[in-house]
């Protein structure tokens, strides 16, 4: 194991020595398939085949006209298969997963959508699939977890910590020290030890390198601006890397949750509440305390309820090529009211935070100006969350029968 | 200093004892007591475990006690008191077993030159390779502590050569793959890989993640030479309290 995976200060691999050699395989077999141009072939041949690549991008007309600023433009990740970006990280995986010849995967989920996509892709493969899975997630995202089952994971709710993400990183940690002979780890995000940071990235950047063509065949120029939110951060990488040579401002939206100098936020960088830190096998910006011990964090999104964020995202926002915001639940649940109304799309509450701080910009920068959104993944999943935040009293009515039913 | 304080113990016995406790769990109180009642009962060596909140090496018994731990308000402040309070009452080397973001908050240097002025002997950082860790070997080195290093079943025969180059003290040999505490019998391929152990260093070699009992500290007894006691005296406080812990480890050896 070389000292590798550094961006700027932040990455590294900082793992148990039971870990070093089993990522020592991981490095070189990712190393091999990137210097094989047949694999990002076949990588391409299988999204378009199975999950529906190259996804489009939508104009966004009506939201256009309501802003009265700059164009609006949607590039359309929750047409994914499993509807969300997750789906490029994991069949990529997936393949590298064939190469090693390994029999288990075994992953973390927060708002469960990586965790669907994961078992697809073992169903797909014909792997044994285990999902971890915070228990406060579990009660939040029911439909994903399902879904799971359905597939043929094993979903295992993760009952210690702070019972979100963070905690089913740990665990899956866990079962990998135990395990990795026949197991590999689909982590979800650009987060982690190297090579999870870049790896990661790598089969994200399908999405930028396929919105700059897009956007400039369908608007003729660039955009002035791209808008992704960030959880762990590999929706926001992947749209990134097509613009990140471009006179293109990329901005990140994180989760503002009950606002930025509230303390129940997940914001580790827009917030100027994180700090650098180690944990979960990597150096980046952690919500922590004086003493290094993590925080609890807030956000309506699971997906983006993360005390870490990747080491990439870090050193881009302190080098300033990527300007870091919030967007709070509120105006969250303001943008995806919004969106639907208008334009008939349903963006994931994670997603809906990049339309948020989208929103708030749009109406300052001119017809002429161009900005582009990474819609990550649907908002389906959300249906319980979203029809509370709504208080929908036809849902509720609909809940409360459905019980009967099940109690009669 | 600590190698030789190892060494000169094991010409008077066959294996010696570590033990292990996670500071402030159940509360500082009851962890002096353990440590009390550890080298009452003969502990040649202890682990003091300041808790994090992302203790990714460790098994569920061990997870919860640091999380218990710090719910009950330990800080690294608190955590480094007591372990100078120890190192002070007690005959035994104290080493502090963590992982890196503890030091890297605190700064490393201040840790550990903190570390050499109240005594205590070293450190095990369960995530820190000497890949990231230069500033931390460097510096242990400069103070004369012992920097642990972890070697693991799944470790090359090179990489133990290498890791055995940033050694002082002695090895710390991870019994099996897993997380600590985890249940399985020893087996015959652990001779082996102690085997292998023993040609990569010539300092002596701890062994822990699973040993529970007498007849594991038995059979460990001529192939290694410290035996870690880690999980299994933490099962045996909840369920019998601390004076059942003093009373299981001056049990373990003959």
């Amino acid at each position: 194991m070389e000292q590798r995976g550094y961006y700027g200060r932040y990455g590294g691999a900082f793992i148990p020595e039971i870990l070093v050699s089993t990522f020592d395989e991981l490095v070189s077999a990712f190393e091999e398939a990137k210097s094989d141009p047949s694999f990002w072939q076949e990588y391409e041949e299988i999204m378009h085949t199975y999950s529906g690549r190259p996804t489009p991008i939508t104009y966004a007309e009506n939201l256009t006209r309501h802003f009265g600023g700059a164009r609006i433009f949607i590039k359309r990740e929750d047409l994914n298969h499993t509807g969300a970006h997750k789906a490029n990280n994991v069949m990529g995986q997936g393949l590298l997963v064939k190469r090693m010849g390994k029999s288990r995967v075994i992953a973390e989920t927060g708002a469960g959508q990586h965790g669907v996509a994961t078992a697809t892709m073992a169903a797909k493969y014909g792997l044994a699939c285990t999902i971890y899975m915070g228990e406060t997630d579990v009660l939040r995202q029911r439909p994903n977890v399902f879904w799971m089952e359905r597939l043929g994971a094993k979903v295992v709710p993760v009952t210690d910590g702070s019972r979100i993400l963070k905690d089913a990183i740990n665990e899956a940690f866990r079962d990998w020290v135990s395990n990795m002979d026949n197991t590999h780890y689909v982590l979800g995000t650009a987060c982690g030890p190297h090579p999870y940071p870049e790896m990661v990235s790598w089969f994200q950047s399908i999405i930028g390198r396929e919105a700059r063509k897009q956007i400039l065949a369908l608007a003729g120029k660039l955009p002035t601006r791209v808008y992704a939110c960030v959880g762990g951060g590999s929706n926001a990488l992947g749209i990134f890397n097509g613009f990140m040579n471009d006179p293109v401002e990329l901005v990140g939206a994180e989760a503002a949750g009950k606002g930025l100098h509230s303390g129940k936020h997940a914001s580790r960088i827009a917030s100027g509440d994180g700090s650098p830190g180690v944990a979960q096998g990597y150096k980046t910006y952690f919500l922590q305390n004086n003493d290094g011990q993590m925080k609890e964090t807030h956000s309506v999104a699971a997906g983006l309820d993360y005390v870490g964020v990747s080491p990439i995202l870090a050193s881009l926002g302190e080098s300033g090529r990527v300007r870091f915001t919030g967007a709070t639940d509120k105006e969250v649940i303001d943008a995806l009211r919004l969106t639907m109304k208008t334009e008939g799309l349903i963006p994931a509450l994670e997603s809906a935070h990049a339309f948020a701080q989208a929103f708030k910009e749009a109406p300052g920068l001119s017809g002429d100006d161009i900005i582009l959104i990474n819609q990550s993944g649907r908002g389906d999943k959300d249906i319980f969350t979203v029809a509370d935040a709504f208080d929908d009293p036809h849902w509720k009515t609909f809940i409360r029968k459905k019980a009967e039913a099940y109690h009669a | 200093m600590l190698e030789k304080y190892l060494k000169k113990r094991l010409k008077e016995k066959p294996i010696l004892l570590m033990t292990h406790i996670v500071v402030g769990y159940p509360s500082f109180e009851a962890s002096m007591d353990l440590v009390k009642e550890m080298v009452k009962a003969g502990v040649d060596l202890m682990e003091l475990q300041i808790p994090f909140s992302e203790p990714i090496a460790d098994g569920p018994v061990i997870l919860r006690a640091n999380q218990t731990a710090l719910e009950r308000g330990a800080t690294v402040e608190k955590c480094l008191e007591f372990a100078a309070k120890a190192a002070g009452e007690f005959q035994i080397p104290f080493l502090i077993m963590t992982y890196y973001n503890i030091l890297y908050r605190y700064g490393v240097n201040s840790f550990v030159s903190r570390m050499a002025d109240t005594g205590l002997k070293g450190a095990i950082i369960a995530d820190l390779p000497p890949e990231e860790g230069s500033e931390y070997l460097n510096t242990m080195r400069a103070h004369d502590l012992s920097s642990v290093p972890i070697f693991s079943p799944t470790t090359t025969s090179e990489r133990m050569a290498y890791l055995n180059g940033f050694a002082h003290g002695f090895i710390y040999c991870v019994a099996r793959k897993g997380v600590t505490g985890a249940q399985t019998a020893f087996s015959e391929s652990l001779d082996d890989y102690l085997k292998r152990c023993r040609s990569a260093s010539s300092l002596p070699l701890a062994v822990g993640f699973g040993v529970s009992c007498k007849s594991d500290v038995d059979y460990l007894s001529g192939k290694a030479d410290i035996a870690v006691i880690g999980t299994q005296t933490l099962r045996i406080m909840e369920k019998d309290g601390v004076e059942a812990v003093g009373k299981f480890v001056s049990e373990l050896r003959p």
